[in-house]
């Protein structure tokens, strides 16, 4: 479901000298459907840069990905767009509030923006947060008053709402209590059996062993620092 | 699928002074893209380009139209340019005074639209006004107010309901949510994002908020003294800008 050959990357820092920063090179691997990889390393080693670079707000400058048969490394935007659309879904470490949206628009959104009709869209949104024991309440209400906790499980409610084909998962059991955390973990597990390929990054180490059949280290991805 | 505007190596100058040169890009339908960059950076005048209110010195503009296909509108005479403005495309002025009749109730300036196309039925066309005051949340009460007494956010909404209510495929926004205060600016903006989403609409947005294309556009392009610097996916730029301007502009955002 994706397959990532021999990814470089570097930031060229115009405003700070034209300083050049090599972040990633010769990154490989492959993560096969119904299998949840885990990404490794320290901090700094490049594991949210190639996450991002699988979503696609960070441009591969060498190197191919491939997501659910889509070469995304120089993509036209649409072929992006399509493929968040249908295939990619992502469950980034925060959620982006926006003001008056309220909290089961924000979940319901990726079905309705696949043409899904809207009592059926509403309704799943319902049934996710209940799940994620979000208080019904605050279903009407936008997340941006909201505790850590509670805004990151209207994300994962998102994340998962969809059977998205191909899953990013960035720390999805962070700020989370051992209730929300299993329910976090179960929803995974559901994800592969259906035959979702996932990649993810947990620092949680349990959690990790829990889901995850294998693990990559990006260090071993990290160029050389030093000579530049 | 056939683009909704393809724009090929589009040029304008002001006598010496560029406009903007050499602007080549596809919009595909359902599309929106932003266009960023300082005042003078001529995203301006290449919007006004596109929307026929100028002429470019050279390069295409075509246009998907709804009868005929893909149509240069540079080049096409000026009633049917007059046409597709009435009906096919919209354009939201960053000052509601150049986009509504001041002195006509803010029914009659949903419905003035409505009646360029060929509507006559009093009844429908006030009862479609009526719908699009609510759905830009003017109440109905207000309708046969003019514009002058409505507040700056209130303008701004009517004359987005005046451009949509004919159903246009391609909606031209110049800084839409300039000059107003920050809540009204993030009520009106929630506002053009569930349009857009609702109506599946093309949009061509201008503006020097980096917010407002983060929200409302899927693609950006960023102008500097006339000229296209960087273009791609709104997060890929906005997240790992290439271009030095692009670097700049993103890193000074408090």
């Amino acid at each position: 479901m994706i397959e990532i050959s021999e990814v470089g990357k570097r930031f060229v820092l115009h405003n700070q000298g034209g300083a050049v920063l090599p972040v990633m090179e010769g990154a490989s691997l492959t993560v096969a459907p119904g299998e949840c990889m885990a990404l490794v390393g320290a901090s700094g080693a490049g594991k949210s840069t190639l996450m991002r670079m699988i979503w696609g707000n960070y441009r591969c400058d060498e190197g191919s990905i491939r997501v659910a048969g889509v070469e995304l490394c120089k993509a036209e935007p649409r072929a992006v767009i399509a493929l968040r659309r249908q295939s990619l879904g992502y469950v980034s470490q925060f959620l982006r509030v926006i003001p008056r949206v309220p909290t089961v628009q924000i979940v319901a959104e990726p079905l309705l923006a696949q043409g899904v009709g809207e009592d059926m869209a509403l309704a799943r949104a319902h049934a996710m947060l209940a799940r994620l024991n979000i208080p019904q309440r605050l279903w009407g209400l936008s997340p941006t008053t909201f505790s850590g906790g509670e805004q990151q499980r209207v994300n994962i409610a998102r994340g998962f709402i969809h059977d998205w084909p191909v899953m990013l998962l960035d720390e999805p059991t962070a700020s989370l209590d051992a209730a929300n955390r299993a329910v976090v973990l179960e929803l995974i597990t559901q994800a592969k059996a259906r035959g979702a390929g996932i990649l993810g990054i947990f620092h949680d180490a349990e959690a990790r062993a829990a889901v995850c059949e294998r693990e990559v280290d990006v260090t071993r991805f990290t160029p050389a620092r030093g000579e530049a | 699928m056939t683009p909704l505007l393809k724009v090929e190596a589009l040029s304008k100058s002001y006598g010496a002074h560029l406009g903007c040169a050499d602007v080549n890009f596809t919009l595909w339908p359902g599309e929106v893209m932003g266009i960023v960059g300082e005042s003078g950076s001529g995203k301006s005048t290449l919007l006004n380009c596109l929307a026929g209110h100028m002429q470019p010195d050279t390069g295409r503009v075509i246009f998907d139209t709804r009868d005929h296909g893909p149509r240069d509108t540079v080049t096409m005479p000026t009633p049917e340019r007059r046409w597709l403005a009435r009906t096919d495309w919209a354009f939201v002025h960053q000052n509601p005074r150049d986009g509504l009749r001041m002195n006509v109730s803010a029914g009659g300036n949903v419905g003035e639209r409505l009646m360029a196309v060929g509507a006559r039925h009093y009844g429908d066309i006030r009862a479609q006004a009526e719908d699009w005051l609510g759905r830009v949340e003017i109440d109905a009460r207000r309708m046969d107010d003019r514009p002058r007494a409505f507040s700056g956010g209130m303008q701004q909404r009517l004359q987005i309901a005046r451009n949509l209510v004919t159903g246009p495929r391609l909606v031209f926004m110049d800084e839409p949510t300039g000059g107003l205060d920050v809540s009204v600016q993030a009520r009106l903006l929630d506002l053009l994002r569930g349009l857009v989403q609702r109506l599946g609409l093309s949009a061509v947005i201008v503006t020097h908020d980096l917010a407002v294309v983060r929200l409302l556009a899927d693609r950006l392009m960023v102008m500097k003294d006339g000229r296209v610097v960087e273009q791609g996916l709104t997060d890929q730029v906005l997240d790992d800008p290439q271009h030095a301007y692009t670097q700049l502009l993103v890193s000074s955002v408090l």
